[in-house]
């Protein structure tokens, strides 16, 4: 051990000897290692922000959603009608709520896209039939009033809760609470205003990301009375009319690891209400965790990869500086083994040499790794600064904008480790062939 | 008579390209303990040759070379490494001082390479520090070679040659790059270590120099062709 510290002292030594040199050759090393940490940083935080958005829909949630079934489809089944009808049935909501077990909870919503008027403001809006769990399922809350309770549903009431982004355009500095909304010609009471919500991850094909600023909420039922399943939309040339009873279904599951199999059995008991399955889909979060998780290994091994050539093209000038090491130190290697040094000491004492000077290296690289997040931000902050001053967000990539590296702890060690690693290989060709110098050769050297 | 070394019709043969060169056909001599011998001859005598076998840096094709009781001629990289560090102690004509060490660093170089690698405790730096006082470095311990004038170099070679008590002490030209001021200082040092009973083989073509030794051997033609400071 005593003896392992001094060799660690002389190599210390001989490497401060020429500062310049060492401090440009652990550079290559220093950037391998920070590289190899920054790539997989920026990696997790790539990959955890999608894991994020997933886990907004909730882990324990099932959604099954309708979807409008292919035009080809649809043309064959209503030739003669006007309107499609499509998309989960009310009896399929009993069914899953009443027969399956591990189902905890089940809402129902119906969307339609409604013109919301108030004095001489109107916007489109997402009028979304709801029930009282709506509100838990989707991780809302209220800023204000109430949200739509079981009465409302029961008397079929006209009652509304505004999303915060609604309530904004519509009411703008007036307070909402108790004032009445016009939605396709039926004024709603306003009980309620949400707090904002950040939107959920677009899932592709079956289920686009979900805003939740521009909704309406009123109770199912009362949807139901007044709207009815028919949805008609008449624009200047064309028409068209859906029929659709329930749009989601978002169930909550009792245990995380009843969700598969839940989904596996909710797959099947819908097949007896519906002909094709193509006019509703079954998503489940946990299910694209999973992919998450699967793209992240990806992610993390090409990027780690990309970044571990750095490393050993710094490793590459490692061998390269301790081969004209050996060279120049050619005399004192003579004097050394002519002073009683073994092969083996020789070996040692450059081997050392180059794993102090990759350690070092790797060790300031991971200093500067973990510097990565801040390095990260302040990237944006010029690039916001700079480049893209007063344009909008997505004009600047929302990718980016919403990135935020982490740092994954054993990538540390790892990277650390990779470094000596490459100290080792690297050093060992340098050393041996100056272990392998004749003495009477190397004392002869000028 | 006790031998601290003897080489026994030695023979080294060298390839040069595809030319066998025989740069020792067949050298035997004794060095008694406490002597001080001077190796003459002119370049390509084989002296510096026989120095290397006499160093144990090399192993002779033919012969062979008893030190400390031990036969080398047979011995493994790593064996002729231990003799080396045990049994000899080297001096140079170009001092060969490792340059980022300090005085006392470059007389400790040898302890590090000691069989087992023993710790280097209080007793081996008192030890470094008498030597140091005794070649009269004593107030340049922290000096690096770079500081020191040609003889003082030396002075701090012989202080390394001494430091682990060899059998023998080899010295290559000792003087050849030294005024003569210098010169005789460090002839007198190396004869009080002799008057010590240390035993001394140096080589050198300088006949003032060999003069001072004990005997003098004359070496032509990788043989011995006389004994005495003018041969023949």
């Amino acid at each position: 051990m005593a003896n392992l510290l001094r060799t660690i002292q002389l190599a210390l030594k001989s490497l401060m000897l020429h500062k310049l040199r060492s401090g440009l050759t652990m550079l290559g090393i220093v950037f391998g290692v920070f590289s190899v940490i920054a790539m997989l940083a920026i990696g997790e935080g790539a990959s955890q922000q999608a894991q994020q958005q997933v886990l907004k829909l909730g882990a324990t949630n099932i959604i099954v959603r309708s979807v409008k079934p292919p035009r080809e489809n649809a043309s064959q089944q209503n030739q003669n009608q006007f309107v499609l009808r499509y998309g989960l049935k009310r009896a399929d909501y009993d069914l899953l709520s009443r027969t399956i077990p591990t189902v905890l909870e089940a809402v129902p919503i119906r969307e339609l896209s409604k013109a919301c008027r108030y004095l001489h403001r109107e916007m489109n809006c997402r009028v979304v039939g709801c029930t009282p769990e709506y509100v838990d399922m989707n991780h809302l809350s209220l800023a204000q009033g109430r949200f739509i309770s079981d009465k409302d549903r029961r008397d079929k009431t006209n009652v509304a809760v505004l999303a915060a982004g609604t309530a904004d355009q519509l009411f703008q500095y007036a307070d909402p609470l108790g004032q009445s909304v016009k939605i396709a010609d039926k004024r709603y009471t306003i009980v309620g205003v949400t707090r904002s919500r950040e939107a959920s991850a677009a899932i592709g094909g079956s289920m686009s990301g979900q805003e939740y600023n521009n909704d309406i909420y009123i109770p199912l039922e009362t949807m139901r009375v007044r709207m009815g399943d028919l949805d008609i939309d008449r624009r200047q040339g064309s028409f068209s009319a859906e029929e659709v009873e329930l749009n989601q279904i978002t169930l909550k599951i009792s245990e995380t690891d009843q969700v598969m199999p839940t989904a596996d059995v909710i797959r099947e008991s819908l097949k007896q209400n519906h002909k094709t399955d193509s006019d509703y889909s079954v998503v489940v979060p946990q299910e694209l965790l999973k992919q998450a998780a699967q793209i992240r290994v990806i992610f993390n091994v090409v990027l780690g990869s990309i970044a571990a050539i750095s490393l050993v093209v710094g490793g590459i000038g490692i061998m390269n500086i301790m081969l004209a090491t050996v060279t120049e130190r050619t005399r004192e290697i003579g004097i050394r083994r002519a002073l009683g040094a073994k092969q083996q000491d020789i070996t040692m004492q450059f081997l050392t040499e180059t794993i102090v000077l990759s350690g070092s290296g790797g060790l300031i690289g991971v200093g500067l790794g973990l510097l990565t997040p801040y390095a990260f931000a302040g990237m944006k902050w010029v690039a916001e600064e700079f480049f893209f001053k007063g344009q909008a967000a997505s004009e600047f990539g929302t990718m980016f904008a919403n990135m935020y590296p982490q740092v994954v702890p054993t990538s540390l060690p790892l990277a650390f480790g990779i470094s000596v690693g490459i100290g080792v290989i690297f050093g060992l060709y340098p050393a041996r062939s100056a272990a392998r110098l004749d003495p009477i050769e190397a004392l002869r050297h000028e | 008579m006790d031998l601290a070394a003897e080489v026994i019709n030695i023979q080294k043969d060298y390839l040069l390209g595809t030319v066998l060169v025989r740069a020792l056909r067949g050298v035997t001599v004794q060095f008694p303990k406490g002597d001080f011998v001077a190796i003459m001859g002119s370049s390509g005598s084989g002296k510096s040759t026989l120095l290397n076998l006499l160093g144990a840096l090399d192993r002779p094709t033919r012969g062979q070379y008893i030190i400390g009781g031990k036969d080398v001629s047979g011995m493994t990289d790593d064996d002729l490494s231990a003799i080396r560090n045990e049994l000899i102690g080297f001096i140079f004509q170009s001092y060969n001082l490792i340059p980022q060490y300090t005085v006392l660093e470059n007389i400790e170089v040898p302890l590090h390479y000691r069989t087992g690698y023993p710790k280097i405790g209080q007793k081996e730096r008192k030890w470094i520090e008498t030597l140091a006082e005794m070649v009269g470095l004593s107030d340049r311990m922290d000096h690096r070679p770079f500081q020191l004038s040609g003889g003082q170099q030396q002075r701090v070679a012989i202080a390394r040659a001494l430091v682990n008590n060899p059998e023998i002490i080899l010295a290559d030209e000792p003087t050849g790059n030294l005024d003569s001021a210098t010169e005789h200082e460090i002839m007198e040092m190396l004869l009080r270590l002799n008057r010590e009973g240390r035993t001394i083989i140096m080589v050198t073509h300088e006949p003032g120099v060999a003069k001072l030794a004990k005997r003098q051997i004359y070496m032509k033609d990788g043989v011995v062709a006389g004994e005495g400071v003018f041969p023949g």
